[in-house]
Order: structure tokens, then sequence, then C-alpha cells
């Protein structure tokens, strides 16, 4: 294990428990089966479905710079969250929410959908430039359409639940979410870490990998269908949560000897930690109502981002060379 | 062996067809826009022809493995990019990737070669140009290829670079006899680099040979349109130009 790897690891071992105790009502002197209970049911999931999450939008965003070459890539630019967030949207819109599955399958169909569309738009050989392409024009359609289905809203009930579950939370969710979510982004984080190698060999451009016995095709494959487990899953059981992607490889990068493959790991954990403390902060805030995550993360993230930005401009070099 | 095989693509290659010596320095030349790079690019297996085919040891190189392929032909490419920081070591190890292992010896073998022992730990970003040069053809070196092909490596060296990496690639034909193909824009430095000269025009093969032959004062008046002579001995042989050939441009082929 990498040194990036164990101080992470090390981190996330402290802030589980943490996160257990912390919350409106804290785990202190309360009676026991109560406390247990509230951990069992409500805390662990949700400390989990934050892990879970996180670590997906960690190692997606950290393997999208590396593909892009670009340290301010995020998952998003696939079209694949957007794409969720349509599947879900529309189940809500269609009165199907209420069931419990029906939500996380439809949006985990929008997330294969925008993934379809990418492998169909951008398929063979046709190059990082028209892929990226590819990818916004699916996440602008994603997002006109779920703006139309807004827009459509049966009744003004359905409206709320769905721009509330568009801002992204891990509120009021339960084990039958982490069953479903976490052996879907262990899966795409294997996946995407079989890409790793490969984005090394990136690091020297398009065709020097592909001079390296790099099979340019088959890793378009293995990342879009990496991102589309990882983020797919994660937007099916937690909504939008912006900007994770984004940050975390950033975060991490310095403790890294900068290698795209050394990247992917300690991002799913850096990207585990950050949501998890992020929600457990939430959870204590003396708020009238909870602040959703997604918002929060996004009003930490938007400046972290423009900082990024003004360090380029400053002649900063973001890990790069 | 690497050959040409009436290798094409679309207008920009029509045919060529070439065998690639081993332990000879072969230097790709011509105008600009004569097929230079998509000839190298071809031969490394990086693009596939619209006709004819490239062959190593006679198996069409998009027949082989990707990595199969890599691990024969090495290729360096115009301008290469670095996206990210990496020490030199680690840039150099990259080499390995087609060998899936990550063998230290060939690493260290290709660092000492280039003369890099000492910045091995050192991240890219704090090189010259002259430095990172030599650390990509390192990369190439790391994974033992038979043929080395490097598109333009001497763009933007200085003179002291580009002698030094001239000797590093003739001593890894000669002494190490790998099949070398280098794209050179510069003839004065195609004369004294190559052992032999591949001069191309319109994406066709114009000439062929030892440097004295293929860059005759006939040839590149067909080619390039200009009066010029090769003053000097041979090995520091200096191009002297007179002027434009009074039918510069609609330049016939030679013979």
């Amino acid at each position: 294990m990498s040194r990036a790897s164990a101080i992470l690891l090390g981190c996330l071992v402290l802030a589980i428990p943490l996160s257990l105790i912390a919350g409106r009502t804290w785990i202190f002197g309360i009676e026991e089966s109560r406390a247990l209970l509230i951990i069992a049911e409500l805390r662990l999931p949700r400390a989990l479905l934050a892990v879970t999450v996180g670590a997906g939008l960690g190692a997606a965003g950290a393997a999208m710079q590396g593909y892009l070459r670009n340290p301010l890539a995020d998952p998003g630019l696939f079209g694949i969250a957007p794409g969720a967030a349509l599947g879900a949207v529309l189940s809500f819109s269609f009165g199907l929410a209420a069931s419990g599955w029906l939500l996380p399958i439809l949006s985990l169909t929008g997330a294969g959908a925008a993934m379809a569309l990418l492998a169909l738009l951008a398929g063979r050989g046709s190059g990082i430039a028209l892929f990226t392409l590819a990818g916004l024009m699916i996440a602008s359609l994603a997002g006109a359409l779920t703006s139309l289905v807004i827009s459509l809203a049966p009744n003004p009930w359905a409206l709320s639940e769905i721009v509330t579950w568009l801002m992204g939370a891990l509120t009021d969710r339960s084990w039958a979410d982490v069953m479903l979510a976490a052996p879907l982004t262990l899966a795409g984080i294997v996946v995407l870490a079989r890409a790793a190698p490969a984005l090394d060999a990136l690091t020297l451009g398009e065709d020097a990998a592909r001079s390296m016995g790099v099979d340019m095709d088959r890793l378009l494959a293995l990342l879009v269908a990496g991102v589309g487990l990882t983020i797919g899953s994660g937007v099916a059981v937690a909504g939008i949560i912006g900007f994770v992607g984004l940050m975390v490889p950033h975060m991490v990068r310095p403790l890294t000897d900068r290698r795209p493959s050394s990247l992917i790991v300690p991002s799913a954990l850096g990207g585990a930690l950050l949501v998890l403390v992020a929600d457990s902060v939430l959870r204590v805030l003396p708020l009238v109502s909870e602040l959703r995550l997604g918002i929060a993360l996004s009003l930490i993230g938007a400046p972290f981002f423009l900082w990024l930005l003004l360090r380029l401009r400053r002649g900063g070099t973001l890990g790069l060379t | 062996m690497l050959e040409a095989h009436k290798l094409a693509l679309d207008d920009r290659l029509r045919g060529v067809c070439t065998k690639i010596p081993a332990g000879r320095v072969t230097a790709i030349c011509g105008p600009n826009g004569a097929g230079k790079s998509t000839l190298i690019r071809l031969l490394a297996g990086v693009l596939e022809p619209t006709g004819g085919e490239a062959l190593m040891d006679r198996v069409r190189l998009q027949d082989m493995h990707p990595r199969a392929r890599a691990r024969e032909v090495g290729y360096l490419p115009q301008q290469p990019q670095i996206a990210w920081d990496l020490s030199v070591r680690n840039l150099v190890s990259l080499g390995r990737l087609a060998h899936g292992d990550a063998r230290a010896e060939p690493v260290d073998a290709a660092l000492a070669a280039m003369g890099l022992e000492t910045l091995a730990d050192r991240p890219v970003s704090t090189l010259s140009g002259g430095e990172r040069a030599r650390v990509l053809l390192a990369r190439v070196l790391a994974g033992e290829p038979r043929c080395i092909l490097a598109d333009e490596p001497f763009a933007s060296l200085d003179l002291a670079y580009q002698t030094s990496l001239a000797r590093h690639l003739r001593e890894q034909a000669h002494e190490h006899g790998r099949a070398v193909v280098v794209v050179v824009h510069g003839l004065t430095l195609a004369h004294n680099l190559a052992d032999r000269v591949l001069l191309l025009k319109d994406g066709m093969l114009r000439a062929e040979g030892p440097p004295e032959y293929a860059l005759s004062p006939d040839h590149l008046r067909a080619v390039f349109g200009v009066e010029a002579r090769w003053l000097g001995e041979p090995g520091a042989k200096v191009l002297s130009l007179a002027g434009e050939a009074p039918a510069s441009g609609g330049a016939s082929p030679p013979g």
C-alpha cells in the first residue's frame, strides 16, 4: 500500500466511529437500546453510503483527470451523472419513486443509456477530443430533458421532491441503498484500477500511448464502464454530488508520485473521507433544516475550483509539467 | 526486420516500399507535407494504413498484439507532451509497460545510456529541453525495442544537445545493433547522422540510399527546388546554398 493510501485509510478508520456518534442526537448518555437502534438503522448505513459514494466519485475523478490529462476534469463531463439524474427524475415524475427500488433502477438505466450513447457517438478510434465533446453534449441533453420533466411535473409535490432530490443528500437512506451502491461502486473502482497502467502511458500523449501497446478503444471502454458504475450507482442512491471528483484528486496528488495509476485508490479513500466528514458536519450544524450535502459540497467546491484557476493563471502547475 | 510494402495512407502517403536495416541509422527527409511523419507513424503502428502494409518480420503490424508490437518497435512522437510531473525514473519506467514488468535493470541501463543517473529522482518539470529529450529517448530504450523510431527529436534543441542526441542515436544503431529511424528536417544534420536517407516528396519515395546519393545536389534540386552543394569532409558535411533553382516548385524527379 502506498503512503497516501495508508494515511487516508487511517483517517477513514478514525472518522467512521466519530461519524456514528455525531448528529442531532449525540450518542452519549442516551439509553443503550436507543443508541444501538440509531447506529444500526440510521448512522451506520448512512456512513457506509457516504464512504461508498465518496469513494466512487474520488476514483472516477482521478481516472477522468488521467484520461483527459487535465487536472480540471470532473466525472460529470461524461454526461453519466446527468443521465442517471434524468432517470431518477422520471421516476419521481411518474410517481414510481415511492416503491423504493424503482428510483435507483431507473437511475442506473439513465446512466447506462448515457454510457451507450457515449460509446455510440465516440466509438472506435475517435480520439479524446471528440469523446469529451460527446460527453458534454450528452450532459447538456440530459440536463435539458431533466428541465423538461421538471417543467411538466404533474403536481407541486412531485416538483419539490425532484428539486430536493437533485440537490444530493444522504438523509434517510437505508441498508437497501448500501446493498445496491456498494457492490456496483466497488466493481467500478476495480475496473478503473485495471485501466490505470494505460492512463500512465497517456501521460506522454495518445500517439505515444498507442505505440506503447495501449489499446485506446479498450481503455475507453474500461473508463466508460468504470465511471458509469461508480457515478451511476452514486447518483442512484444520493443524487448529484458535485465537485468531489474534481477536488479530491488534487488534494491527494501531492501525496503521491503523480502517476495517474498511483492516484486512483488514494482518491477513492480521500473521496470517502471527504463525503463522510462533510455529511457528519452537516448533521451537527445547528440549522433549522439540514443543509443538503450536494449544496454544501458545491459551496466548498466552486471556490476551490476558482482557486485552482487562479493558481493556473499565476503560473502554478497543478501537478502538470 | 521492419519493412514497408506499398505503404499508403489516403493521399498523404502513396505506396512507399522500403526495408529498414538493423544496425543503421535511417533518416527520413523531405519538404513540409512530404509524408515524413505519416511514414514513421505507420511504421510505428500508431496509424493504420489505407493501403499496403507495414511488416515486422513479415507479420503485419496491425495483426500483431499491440503489446507485442510495442516490445519490438519503440516510437518517440514529435514534440511529445508530458502531462504529469513525474520523476525521471518513473517516466523512463513507462517504457516497461508493454513488457508488463517493472524490472529495474533495463530502466537503469536506459538512464545510464542517456547519462541521466544523477537526474533520476528529479521531477521532469525541472529539466531543460535537452535533458527532457534524453529522458524521452531513455523511455524508449527502457523497452529494449529492436527498432527505434523518432519523429523530429532534434526540433527545438540547441546545437550541443542536437550533437549529443545524434551521438546517442548512432550509438544505439552501431553498438547495440538496433534499427534507428529518424525524421530529420535539417539536411546537414541528416547527412552527418544517417547511414541511409529516405527522401520523400508528395507522399512518394524520391530517393533512397547513402546520404551522398539520396541528398545529392540533383535530388535536392528536384525535391526542394534549391541549388545547393555539399562542402567539407565525410561526417562533417555542410550544405551550401546557392539560391533557388530556376524551376522551383514544379520540380520533376531526378534521372
